[in-house]
């Protein structure tokens, strides 16, 4: 496969190191702080808890189009979200996983002020 | 007599060089043919009938086709650890000192004691070892296997390493054409007149496909000389790059295909030495813009019974032998055909002056050309031969027979639509040309920019084959944005491919005929599959294995399916083509391998002083890539042991070096460096003072632990944190993850400086004092000035820059220092010259790790990924006032449970015991189950220091369990060992040694 970097431009799959689903980048905020012995069971502690279950082990696994990871480990050490068919490898968009990310973030605080 | 098969050189096709005479050697018989000739071309010159013996029934098989597709003739080439098996003698070029022979018979070929085979056929049929070899279980290996394995297989191993190079390669170019047959080459001349950068490839050593193996014109010449004054053009140009010898295999993604170049297959030993270290075959990786597939097409036989006897050929290789190699394979030739282009090789032979006997064809139709001496059997079939080594004669339809040896078949010609087909395409069903073609643009499945062109794509007549790839080309290279002015499209006449749908010949003897001749598969095996309910393609063949020899069905998928969808009632495209998959003919692993074998297989990476130990004569162990000194014998040491204890004696008796620049150096910059760590490592970092270094754990976001080491704090904004060996590059790219895709809004940096500093540790009682020796005198590094886990630049023997950190792994008073890697070798000597007056001692991994376990420092073997901050006793470690990876899933009840694992330590309760990593803790009295279970030993060592065996290892709340005395279960080794479970620091409990 051929990923077509943002700034690097076309550089084949094999300098690539693969993770997965796209949907790491939006890892759960924190819960703030919690002292020493509280329960972990209270009712923080354990929303938490199923928002990282969920973060950690739920993944999309679609046949199709499909937003996942990719770091350029033998390039310039970039993180990009490829979004790639997984039963034709056809590449529609290739970002920086820098700029996806600080992108949802915007999007996160702008609804946060909605509310 | 010689070559007796060879036609008279005037009527030479000027393909074979009758001046360069070749000697060669057929199963120990030395034979002559010449330069220009396959080895099958030699033998059939030299009339060797009988090659080879079938995979099954042993039967006799001559050589079959003239290309890739041979099913029959694989041979062993060459002889010792340069002998390959399984070669066609079809593509095997001939050259000076070929040694050749044949394969899979026990005695000899003429006489193989495996023919008996053949007699037990009705035993061997389809499906034969999964109804044979069920019962008795017990006898499966100690008699079935081994029968098995001796049966199996064609052609044998020379069992000696490969003693040749191989290559791989990248190419680039705007249009990839496969195949140079005519379709080809009128792509490729139109391409690169048109600008295209272009690649031709063929897996022939002479380009120009069946122009060079017929007699058709092209542009009013003959075809052959058309094409190669059409190669010469291609040559000249700059944008062409021409691969003959060169096998396109596959169809990968995004325009990437790989090629097979054989460089020195067709070499004599002599030429090949004199070639020097070239690679025997180049890997190549083609990446194109557009790829047009012109591979042809190859013929299908019609299935008759004993249609697999030496002399039985398919046509069009009958008559390549006689155009393009100036050989005669019978004198006395018999032609069945079912379509037009069958006749074609009946008048190819006659102008070269063969005779041919009869022409047979199942068609009931008006013969289709006249052939001067030979008898026209119209409406008829062959269904039987006879000839036990060689064909003798076939008997017809109409009751009559002929004297034959030699029956050329043609049954019509399939599109090689294989590549078109790697992306999980199907081909469709062709009713023009009864066989399947690649699916058209748009429905799908089609390598994306592979277009097809010629044969391939069913134009099987030379007009539109020629016309077809031109086209192509032409439109390709103009969407390329190459539109250059293209010379005429080549003109050639459209011969008549008029065929009909006669696949096999319906029989109702005990007769068998064959469908795969490589792995011996039968029409009647097909039926058989069917009717046990094997129906689908797939599992037919699966069932019977045809199709999955070498040869990948070339010859025999059609014709099966056609007898497929007879017994079932159906059409060839109802019963469906099973997937093809690269690569298109057998490649060996060597070539795959290419130059990544033996200690080639991954870089081995030296450690700065590793030129300084091996001077010393330490023993090396990889640790990862990395080698890394082990120990270093010193005279009369005897066992490792030995090396061991003095080096750990030593080093806490006075002072000891060792080199530990293979550890992950991480430098961590930027603003929010501090917060960084924070959220990396499960405790604090930025209250961490400048000049100051701290223990770091750093879990996965599950929770477990992932990996420790120390982070020093070089300025307000500059951290450099230390990883284990082995995760120096998963911890590098898990930074850059959580720094790029989780808080893009830190301004914070990293980068890996593992390779960019040797770094020693200086341990024992003498370390300060060794230390003061080579430290500039600017710098005080007393237990004042520079306390435990201080960390700083400095230089180092008069103004060399250095860092210098105190931290310990040992337990002993303990600093690192690191220096330029450059300075690895000298900065080694130094230390050690600098500690003669000490006694100091280098020490290697064993040392070092017998001194950590001494300690009770986690390493490799407890963090294992299955251990958390709670099981190594670090659960206080993470901080809850703060966000970091793992922070919340650690907290999972059944992790931090009360009786989880802890880690803590073990001695023997009979100190002369020695206590095994990887025993299972038992509770004394109960049984070695797994329900019994409490936990494991995870690393042991033999305490010079205390003189007996010690272990640390996770048990069961090992932490309230001080004193109890468990059992420590070996069951590999069959041995238990009562164990006394105590703090895992053995040596300095409170840590004074580190701090003095």
């Amino acid at each position: 496969m051929i990923i077509n970097h943002p700034l690097l431009g076309p550089r084949d799959s094999s300098e690539f190191v693969y993770l997965g689903d796209a949907c790491l980048i939006n890892r759960p905020a924190w819960v703030g702080e919690r002292t020493e012995g509280e329960d972990v069971n209270d009712a923080k502690t354990a929303e938490a808890l199923q928002q990282y279950h969920d973060y950690v082990h739920l993944r999309q696994n679609n046949a199709g189009e499909h937003k996942e990871l990719w770091y350029h480990e033998q390039g310039d050490r970039s993180w990009l979200v490829v979004t790639r068919n997984t039963i034709t490898h056809e590449i529609y968009n290739v970002e920086l996983a820098k700029d996806v990310a600080l992108a949802n973030k915007t999007a996160r605080a702008t609804q946060g002020g909605k509310k | 007599m010689s070559q007796q098969n060879r036609l008279n050189k005037d009527k030479s096709s000027g393909f074979i060089d009758r001046d360069k005479t070749i000697h060669f050697n057929f199963n120990g018989e030395q034979f002559e043919g010449y330069q220009g000739d396959t080895l099958a071309s030699a033998l059939l010159a030299n009339d060797q009938k009988l090659v080879a013996r079938s995979f099954k029934y042993h039967r006799p098989r001559g050589i079959f086709t003239a290309g890739s597709e041979e099913p029959n003739a694989l041979m062993h080439l060459r002889t010792g650890a340069y002998q390959e098996p399984n070669v066609r003698a079809t593509v095997a070029e001939l050259f000076e000192g070929l040694e050749a022979r044949s394969q899979n018979h026990r005695g000899s070929l003429k006489h193989d004691l495996m023919a008996i085979n053949d007699f037990l056929s009705p035993f061997l049929t389809a499906g034969f070892y999964y109804k044979t070899f069920m019962w008795p279980k017990a006898f499966w290996e100690k008699l079935y296997e081994p029968i098995i394995r001796q049966s199996a297989g064609l052609g044998e191993l020379s069992g000696q390493e490969d003693p040749d190079k191989y290559d791989k390669g990248f190419l680039h170019c705007d249009i990839l054409i496969i195949g140079a047959g005519p379709s080809g080459l009128a792509a490729a001349l139109a391409a690169a007149q048109a600008g295209s950068r272009v690649i031709l490839a063929d897996e022939d050593f002479v380009m120009g496909g069946r122009l060079n193996n017929e007699t058709y014109q092209v542009n009013e010449m003959h075809g052959a000389a058309w094409a190669k004054a059409t190669l010469a053009e291609l040559a000249s140009m700059d944008n062409v790059r021409l691969m003959k010898r060169t096998t396109v295999l596959g169809a990968y993604d995004h325009g990437i295909y790989s090629a097979l170049e054989r460089k020195t297959d067709h070499l004599s030993a002599s030429d090949i030495a004199y070639n020097g270290n070239k690679p025997r075959q180049v890997l190549w990786r083609i990446y194109s813009k557009r790829a047009i597939l012109s591979a042809g097409s190859t013929e299908r036989p019609i299935a008759f019974p004993n249609n697999d006897r030496p002399g039985v050929m398919l046509a069009g290789a009958v008559r390549t032998y006689a155009n393009r190699y100036d050989v005669a394979v019978g004198q006395n030739v018999s032609i069945f055909t079912n379509n037009d282009d069958g006749w074609r090789t009946a008048s190819d032979l006659v102008a070269k002056g063969v005779t041919v006997q009869a022409v047979i064809d199942s068609r009931d139709i008006h013969p289709v050309a006249e052939i001067a001496g030979a008898s026209i059997e119209m409406g008829a079939h062959v269904i039987d031969t006879k000839g036990r080594h060689a064909l003798q004669s076939i008997q017809l339809s109409n009751g009559k027979t002929y004297d034959t040896d030699c029956l050329a078949v043609s049954g019509g010609w399939n599109p090689n639509v294989q590549l078109s087909c790697h992306h999980r395409g199907r081909p469709q069903w062709n009713e023009d040309i009864l066989s399947f073609v690649p699916s058209g643009d748009g429905s799908g499945g089609l390598p994306p920019e592979m277009h097809i062109a010629g044969a391939a794509n069913g134009h099987l007549d030379l007009s539109s084959a020629l016309s077809s790839g031109y086209e192509l080309a032409k439109s390709l290279s103009k969407e390329l944005g190459n539109a250059s002015k293209v010379g005429g499209c080549p003109k050639a006449e459209s011969e008549s491919i008029a065929n009909s749908a006669f696949w096999f010949v319906k029989t109702d003897t005990k007769s068998r005929s064959w469908l795969d001749f490589q792995n011996d598969v039968t029409t009647k095996d097909v039926r058989l599959a069917q009717q046990e309910g094997f129906t689908a393609v797939e599992h037919v063949k699966r069932y019977t294995t045809l199709g999955m020899a070498t040869d990948q069905g070339k010859t025999s998928n059609i014709p099966a399916m056609a007898v497929m969808a007879d017994n079932e009632g159906k059409t060839i495209p109802e019963v469906g083509t099973t997937i093809f998959r690269p690569p298109y003919t057998p490649v060996s692993i060597a070539a795959y391998a290419g130059r990544s074998r033996g200690k080639e297989f991954r870089p081995t990476r030296l450690t700065p002083s590793h030129r300084w130990a091996k001077e010393q004569g330490a023993e090396f162990v990889e640790v990862g890539a990395w080698m890394r000194a082990q120990w270093f014998s010193k005279d009369g040491e005897t066992h490792w042991r030995e090396s061991v204890d003095r080096e750990v004696t030593q080093t806490r008796n006075s002072v000891g070096i060792c080199d530990v620049s293979t550890l992950g150096k991480i430098d961590i910059q930027g603003r929010d460096a501090g917060e960084f760590l924070n959220r990396v490592y499960c405790n604090t970092f930025s209250t961490l003072k400048v000049g100051m270094v701290r223990y770091g754990l750093m879990l996965r976001e599950d929770g477990f632990a992932m990996d420790d080491g120390t982070t020093a704090r070089l300025g307000e904004h500059h951290y450099l944190m230390t990883t284990t060996t082995a995760n120096a590059v998963g911890v590098s790219r898990h930074l850059e993850f959580c720094r790029q895709c989780l808080w893009p809004d830190l301004d914070v940096h990293v980068i890996s400086a593992t390779e960019q500093y040797a770094q020693y540790s200086v341990a024992g009682p003498n370390a300060r004092k060794l230390l003061q020796k080579i430290v500039d005198p600017e710098f005080d590094i007393s237990n004042e000035a520079f306390p435990f886990m201080a960390c700083g630049d400095i230089t180092v023997c008069g103004g060399t820059a250095a860092r210098l950190f105190r931290i310990s792994f040992s337990g002993e008073l303990a600093y690192e220092i690191a220096v330029p890697t450059r300075y690895g070798y000298s900065m080694m000597k130094t230390l050690m010259q600098a500690g003669e007056e000490f006694d100091a001692v280098i020490y290697g991994t064993e040392a070092l790790s017998v001194m950590r376990i001494e300690k009770g420092h986690a390493a490799g073997n407890e963090l294992t990924g299955q251990t958390t901050a709670h099981n190594l006793g670090m659960g206080r470690m993470v901080s809850k006032k703060k966000d970091s990876i793992g922070n919340i899933m650690s907290e999972r009840p059944n992790l931090i449970k009360e009786d989880a694992n802890r880690l803590v330590g073990f001695v023997p309760v009979d100190k002369s015991e020695k206590l095994s990593a990887g025993a299972h803790f038992i509770q004394k009295g109960k049984s070695a189950i797994t329900e019994n279970d409490e936990g494991w030993m995870s690393s042991v060592a033999f305490s010079p220091s205390l003189g007996h065996s010690i272990g640390i290892g996770f048990i069961k709340s090992g932490h309230q369990r001080m004193g109890e005395i468990v059992t420590a279960s070996n069951l590999l080794q069959g041995k238990e060992i009562d164990v006394e479970i105590v703090s895992a620091h053995f040596i300095d409990p409170d840590g004074e040694r580190l701090r003095v």
